[in-house]
């Protein structure tokens, strides 16, 4: 076990080189519907229980179910509205038992990234080839069904292995969401490949806001606003990322959605400022157009460690 | 099992406390203190900068900031990291706009990694205030004389002039205090049982203990007790204006508080936090000075 997972070397925000998003944009923006499958009886792992009342947990097993029967139907339709694309962090999974959504969400030519096969299999104790294999399953599946090759993960769960990185960069991922060390994007030390970590949340996560801190939706609602014109802010200085992780059997509760809406909406009303995209694309325009000047400036600062992802030089 | 009858002797039972770092002194019963500046209460701002190391011992108890989920804990350890590579910074340019200095406290560890950061803190003329050695090295009672003084010894190489100490999680041993005086540390944050500087008895000459609020952190009211931003903010404005208006009766008193980088840093709270100073800063009859300054602000009793 590594006190450090030397995965990215220390970068202070003051001073970085400026970063510009396309069309003079100082803030992109990416929203990041999880569609998730949790089973019903999942099977056990030694590092985590599934459902933390055992299984079958009735009530938290349907209420996601709930997510994908009414709840992702009206958050699709609530970004349709405001013409805004999801970058769906997906139950690979959910494509054989759900095609209705994988079918609505292709059309709308969203983005679709890896979130495991299911959120009740975690990647703890995985030997190496089996987490190859949840991500080439990932990879081969996305593409049946949609023709898409998937560049983003997000651990199944948020459950990770020493080698989760170098795997993905390997089989030519552009994107982890799992790090969430800061507000811009940096390289990732793998040990081939170009991984870049794209600022996902946890902090403005609806799991977090709602299951774990209780906040009220207009509390909710109040913070993206406050979180929001920080990063814009900001962004004058040097362009800055955000994104906003839903869950549909959170946020499309029928006393949250409304609320959100109106985030939603001042988020929109400021697209002079804001590039609102996908998570794939703001991964594209950084490992194209600023890799070379992050790990530029990063050497500069003095204080990179060499080696790769848990492997110190 | 029973429990033996010396269960039920009490060797301290006696008038005062039951320790001998200080004298019980109530309220009611001394003189109020005055400040130099002839200012009416002194407040001080701590801004902890830690390391949660992603293989944290659980011993003697996991600290409150540290892993949670099973090995590697990515989640976690790079939340926490977000503080000493952004937050921290929003936190700078919110005290730089209003003027005001603060007592950074730092692990051993964080001077050790990340020197970039230690000299935007000394570049910003704040204090710099020994932290321990990190989040996963709490001082206990568990701990021999010789590991603990092993533990202060490598704060005090990493910070051969600070005058400030507060342990990982403000947790300590029964002699931390002495080996903090040995080596030099004048001005302790772990204790708070008054509201002006008190002198803590030790081995080697008195240590300072400043009264750091543990019902104002920032951990605790916005994490533990997940209150919201504005909230947290007015209660600390709260504090300085309660201290404020019974100076006529109570003298000069002073208070610190904690700006977590992980916590407050995030942009969301940004907003509390630049309200929060502003306020602090527009306050004429408070001091808002270092934690080293502190002692030094108050006349000693009979000085007029």
């Amino acid at each position: 076990m590594l006190s450090d997972p030397n995965l990215y070397d220390y970068w202070p925000y003051a001073g970085r080189p400026k970063l510009v998003w396309p069309g003079e944009k100082k803030l992109a923006f990416w929203i990041a519907p999880n569609i998730e499958y949790y089973e019903y009886a999942p099977p056990a792992n030694p590092k985590r229980q599934a459902w933390p009342r055992g299984n079958p947990d009735i009530v938290g097993y349907s209420q996601r179910s709930w997510g994908n029967t009414i709840g992702h139907w009206r958050l699709m339709e609530l970004l349709d509205k405001y013409g805004m694309r999801g970058s769906i962090s997906l139950s690979i999974g959910l494509i054989d038992h759900h095609p209705e959504i994988i079918e609505a969400v292709a059309e709308r030519d969203w983005e679709f990234f890896s979130h495991g096969i299911y959120n009740t299999r975690f990647s703890y104790e995985m030997t190496e080839d089996q987490e190859r294999a949840v991500i080439r399953d990932s990879i081969e599946s996305v593409e049946r069904a949609t023709g898409q090759r998937i560049r983003g993960y997000l651990a199944p769960a948020l459950t990770h292995t020493e080698q989760t990185m170098d795997l993905i960069a390997e089989e030519d991922f552009w994107y982890t969401c799992d790090l969430f060390q800061d507000d811009q994007p940096q390289p990732v030390k793998t040990k081939s490949g170009k991984l870049i970590s794209l600022p996902y949340s946890l902090e403005v996560n609806d799991v977090i806001t709602y299951s774990v801190m209780g906040y009220t939706p207009d509390q909710y609602t109040d913070m993206l606003k406050r979180h929001f014109d920080q990063l814009l802010e900001e962004g004058e200085e040097s362009g800055t990322v955000m994104c906003i992780p839903l869950h549909a059997y959170l946020v499309s509760q029928p006393h949250r959605l409304r609320p959100f809406e109106e985030a939603l909406a001042y988020i929109a009303s400021h697209s002079d400022d804001v590039w609102i995209t996908t998570g794939r694309e703001i991964a594209d325009y950084f490992r194209n157009t600023y890799w070379d000047q992050s790990l530029m400036d990063i050497r500069a600062r003095g204080v990179a460690k060499g080696g790769s992802g848990f492997e110190l030089a | 099992m029973n429990l033996p009858e010396s269960y039920l002797e009490y060797s301290k039972r006696r008038y005062g406390l039951d320790h001998d770092r200080h004298d019980w002194a109530p309220a009611d019963r001394r003189g109020p203190l005055q400040l130099k500046s002839g200012k009416k209460a002194a407040a001080f701002i701590v801004v902890p900068l830690e390391f949660f190391p992603l293989d944290p011992p659980a011993k003697p108890f996991s600290h409150p900031g540290s892993m949670k989920t099973p090995y590697p804990d990515l989640r976690h350890y790079t939340t926490r990291d977000y503080g000493s590579r952004v937050g921290v910074f929003r936190i700078l340019k919110a005290l730089e706009d209003v003027g005001l200095k603060a007592t950074f406290a730092v692990n051993a560890a964080v001077a050790e990694r990340y020197p970039p950061l230690l000299k935007a803190v000394e570049h910003a003329g704040h204090e710099i205030a020994a932290h321990g050695v990190s989040t996963a090295h709490i001082h206990h009672a568990g701990l021999s004389c010789q590991q603990e003084e092993e533990l202060i010894d490598r704060c005090r190489a990493a910070f051969p002039d600070a005058k400030t100490w507060i342990s990982p999680a403000r947790n300590q041993s029964y002699r931390t205090l002495d080996l903090l005086a040995k080596a030099r540390f004048e001005v302790c944050l772990d204790w708070e049982p008054d509201q002006r500087p008190l002198a803590l008895r030790t081995e080697y000459g008195p240590i300072t203990s400043l009264p750091l609020m543990n019902e104002l952190s920032d951990y605790t009211l916005l994490i533990d007790r997940r209150q919201q931003a504005d909230d947290w903010a007015a209660q600390i404005l709260e504090a300085a204006q309660f201290h404020l208006d019974t100076y006529a009766d109570a003298g000069a008193q002073c208070f610190g508080f904690t700006l977590t980088p992980y916590i407050v840093g995030q942009p969301f709270r940004v907003s509390s936090l630049r309200n929060l100073l502003s306020g602090l800063a527009g306050m004429p009859e408070l001091e808002v000075v270092t934690a080293a300054q502190v002692n030094s602000s108050f006349l000693l009793p009979g000085q007029a």
